[in-house]
């Protein structure tokens, strides 16, 4: 059984931090994910940000995004050590490796079936650039949103007129 | 009772009423929206990622609900992972439950 997943845990600081104290968090979880024989592949700091909602008087927070490979006990333990900090207003832990290699099997499917069909018409299999109809200009012909309809009635006779 | 639009109604009294105001409310003829395509799909968004705000915003509509496939035209596969991805940035502030 493999245990090394993907996982992507982003979490939210309050706004009072300072810069050392999201360090020194940083640097807590990169110990908690080295004991656990884990790699911390990824690290962004998206900084201070906008809450869309305030939570708990806050409506701001410091945003950190952090990209780990490690077992599930692992995750554990660092959703446990976040639950328990005052500091931090939120947390997220998604396992994102299943998700990525869909979207990648899709991708390879779709390029798969355009160098075939265009290999089928006798065409080179990748597009060539300057090819197709421009620049994408018939993308943006958009007539905006409809009012929302409600539910669908029932259509069973839809062609008999009702007078 | 004439006025009321087709499918508000829905539910228990779905007899003679119902009927009646079929055809009523919806123009005949002619206007006739053409069939959004999924956008995911013509743009070739495989993942659709939850910390991409800018990429979920289209789909909230002022309220900040999610916006029905029957009117953003997104395929059901798009429209689930779509859904997941709104949920998990609602859950990090990025995205507003609710708007009032």
């Amino acid at each position: 059984m493999s245990t090394n997943r993907q996982y992507e845990l982003v979490y939210v600081l309050n706004p009072e931090s300072t810069d050392e104290q999201v360090a020194e968090l940083h640097t807590q979880i990169e110990q908690i994910v080295q004991r656990f024989n884990g790699t911390l592949d990824k690290t962004e700091n998206w900084g201070r940000r906008k809450l869309a909602y305030e939570i708990g008087h806050h409506r701001e927070g410091n945003y950190v995004v952090e990209t780990i490979t490690g077992s599930g006990e692992l995750m554990k333990e660092i959703d446990r050590r976040l639950r328990v900090l005052d500091r931090v207003i939120r947390h997220l832990v998604v396992r994102v490796d299943e998700e990525l290699r869909v979207a990648e099997r899709t991708r390879d499917a779709r390029k798969a079936t355009q160098a075939r069909r265009r290999t089928a018409r006798g065409l080179p299999p990748e597009p060539q650039p300057g090819e197709g109809r421009g620049d994408n200009m018939d993308q943006d012909d958009d007539r905006g949103d409809r009012y929302d309809r409600g539910d669908r009635y029932d259509r069973g006779d839809k062609y008999e007129v009702q007078r | 009772m004439s006025e009321e639009r087709g499918g508000r109604g829905r539910g228990g009294a779905k007899g003679k009423d119902a009927d009646k105001n079929k055809g009523g409310d919806r123009p005949r003829g002619g206007f006739f929206r053409r069939r959004r395509v999924c956008k995911f799909c013509a743009e070739k968004i495989d993942y659709i990622n939850y910390k991409d705000v800018r990429l979920l915003t289209p789909f909230l509509p002022e309220r900040g609900k999610i916006q029905p496939r029957r009117i953003s035209g997104t395929c059901a596969l798009h429209q689930r992972k779509l859904q997941t991805a709104i949920k998990r940035a609602r859950q990090l502030a990025l995205i507003p439950y609710v708007t009032d």
